[in-house]
């Protein structure tokens, strides 16, 4: 599914003394099937935009269509929906429910769905498998090693089979090993078919050969915009 | 329909286990609220069996009780009074009583002493209330002796002792033939109490007690359903008196319940962060923490209930019996009938459940509306 961005902005506090446009206009075409890295230094606006992007927030002015849906301008209930059945985060700390078990944590977002139990169980457990966690299913997350937490994170975004998988700085809390596992990952879900977007800032990820596409972000708009080969 | 109920289910799971994620915090306010509704319905349940026990036991008493009074106080009652009343229609029994009190020094205690001719009893015998019994140690056959009014001392052969089942106005009762009850009492052959009339239509008995006292100007007519009104007032302000002792409980609770709910940690706010980012809409917030007050609040009120039942029914209301028998000294063992009444269950259910929905349902909201993108930052 293809996603459009055109003339994108997002100011905060809009009319106020501390008013911030952390989005200056920006126009992209972010192609189905592709791993595409928004890269750009801390306060750049590539969380802003990818937020957006994912149906977490509206923009203040101009227009995101995914496929053929003009989505900017959809009351929460609809963004909520399309959410859910297309996008599948992976958050910067993770952001686990601690206390909950490594299986229940998965299927959280596919709880308002009331999808049969026993066909998530199953697909929960098929992607344990798929991400060598089996023997952790019923372990407390806060149990976890950082990469660990971050397959269960994967696996998470992954419950409800999004065709779009959204990473905030995946490895700002991973160390090289752990980050290259993590690109690795990527390069799976990429072959699987899922469109895959990542902000980082580490060259870990933007160097890495299997992003398609770097989109460099300075100051609220894009700084340069380039394929990989 | 069977996706929503797939649905609830999994947010009561959902919820069930963030119960337990949070085990102290929950079972305080599990344990303080089931408290309240335990107080609460025991004052409700017990008061409510006291009115009724009272009611069905007086159901029996004379329709019509006639006194003479003598400078606006109770006088006795002198015989030829039966007389004068005559016969009056609708009246098919009419006799003169005696009782009167004794001051029982040993037990610092009052007896209510009843004359009871139909009892067959001799002059050495007597009938006592179980309160008797219990605070003189006393069984059938043993003797207990009572000061006359003129200093002399008789005993007497206990006879009988009056069952529990009416023990709510029987328990001080001594009951004796009525040559025993006037030589202690003092009072002279010629002389009664006062005179019961018992009447066949009950809606008859204003108009009699209005023609006794044309007949009698002297004397006062007390009707049983004044009785009754008496007696139903004084539960029902011992109840207030009760309730607004335990105001301040209730009102603690209120306070807990508030704090509890406005002061949403920052790790349940992160967490409503959570789901709505990964898919959850307001609404499956709101129904997830109404689950949770749901699950609190009925599991409590289904406790205190439960245990105020168990309190008040099968434990004679221990807790309460001072305050709301209000007996001086005597207090009646007494076992009230089980029952539940649907109206009470409804409104202590309001008053208990109702508060704690309201107190909890806007700071809920409130944390529910988060913008999902809050844990991206």
């Amino acid at each position: 599914m293809l996603i459009e961005l055109n003339d994108i902005r997002k100011v905060f506090n809009q009319g106020k003394h501390n008013e911030f446009s952390a989005i200056r206009g920006i126009s992209l075409q972010i192609e189905p099937n592709k791993v595409t890295c928004l890269k750009g230094a801390s306060g750049s606006g590539k969380t802003t935009l990818l937020s957006m992007i994912g149906c977490l927030s509206r923009p203040t002015s101009g227009r995101i269509t995914l496929g053929e849906q003009n989505i900017s301008g959809l009351p929460e209930r609809f963004l909520t929906d399309i959410r859910r059945h297309t996008f599948g985060f992976i958050f910067q700390k993770f952001n686990l429910i601690q206390g909950l078990s490594v299986l229940e944590n998965i299927m959280l977002p596919a709880y308002p769905l009331g999808t049969p139990h026993e066909a998530l169980m199953d697909y929960a457990h098929s992607l344990l498998g798929h991400f060598g966690l089996s023997r952790l299913s019923t372990s407390p997350v806060e149990w976890l090693s950082g990469g660990e937490a971050q397959r269960v994170a994967i696996c998470r975004a992954m419950i409800n089979d999004p065709e779009i998988l959204i990473a905030d700085e995946p490895t700002a809390n991973l160390d090289s090993k752990l980050s290259r596992e993590f690109m690795g990952l990527v390069d799976d879900l990429h072959q699987s078919g899922k469109t895959v977007l990542i902000t980082s800032h580490d060259p870990i990820v933007f160097d890495s050969p299997v992003i398609n596409r770097v989109v460099e972000m300075c100051d609220g708009q894009v700084l340069k915009d380039e394929p990989c080969y | 329909m069977t996706k929503f109920i797939r649905k609830q289910r999994y947010l009561i799971d959902f919820t069930l286990s963030s119960l337990l994620r949070r085990k102290t915090k929950n079972l305080g306010l599990l344990l303080v609220y089931t408290l309240i509704v335990f107080i609460l319905a025991s004052v409700m349940l017990f008061t409510h069996a006291l009115r009724s026990e009272a009611g069905i036991i007086l159901q029996e008493s004379p329709e019509i009780i006639l006194q003479r009074m003598v400078a606006g106080r109770h006088a006795l009652m002198p015989a030829e009074y039966l007389e004068k009343i005559g016969r009056v229609r609708g009246v098919v029994r009419k006799e003169g009583r005696l009782w009167g009190y004794f001051y029982d020094y040993a037990t610092k205690s009052n007896y209510t002493m009843m004359a009871a001719p139909d009892k067959g009893l001799s002059n050495s015998e007597v009938i006592i209330g179980a309160g008797i019994a219990r605070v003189r140690w006393l069984g059938i056959g043993d003797f207990i002796s009572f000061n006359s009014f003129d200093g002399k001392t008789y005993t007497f052969e206990v006879k009988e002792i009056l069952d529990s089942e009416s023990e709510l106005v029987s328990s001080d009762l001594v009951l004796m033939s009525e040559t025993a009850w006037r030589t202690t009492l003092g009072v002279p052959e010629g002389y009664f109490t006062d005179i019961v009339l018992s009447v066949r239509n009950p809606r008859e008995v204003s108009k009699i007690a209005g023609k006794l006292t044309l007949k009698l100007p002297d004397t006062r007519p007390i009707l049983r359903d004044e009785i009754l009104r008496t007696y139903d007032s004084v539960f029902a302000w011992r109840q207030g008196i009760t309730f607004v002792l335990l105001a301040g409980a209730v009102l603690a609770f209120v306070i807990f319940a508030w704090d509890k709910a406005s002061g949403l940690s920052a790790e349940e706010k992160r967490e409503i962060g959570i789901l709505k980012a990964v898919g959850w809409e307001t609404g499956d917030v709101l129904h997830m923490k109404f689950w949770e007050g749901g699950i609190i609040s009925l599991s409590a009120f289904m406790l205190g209930y439960l245990a105020a039942y168990v309190h008040v029914f099968y434990g004679s209301a221990v807790l309460f019996e001072p305050v709301l028998k209000g007996w001086a000294v005597l207090y009646p063992e007494f076992h009230p009938v089980p029952f539940i009444d649907g109206m009470q269950v409804a409104t202590l259910f309001f008053f208990t459940v109702f508060p704690y929905t309201v107190a909890t349902i806007i700071p809920i909201w409130r944390a529910s509306i988060t913008d999902p993108d809050t844990v991206m930052r």
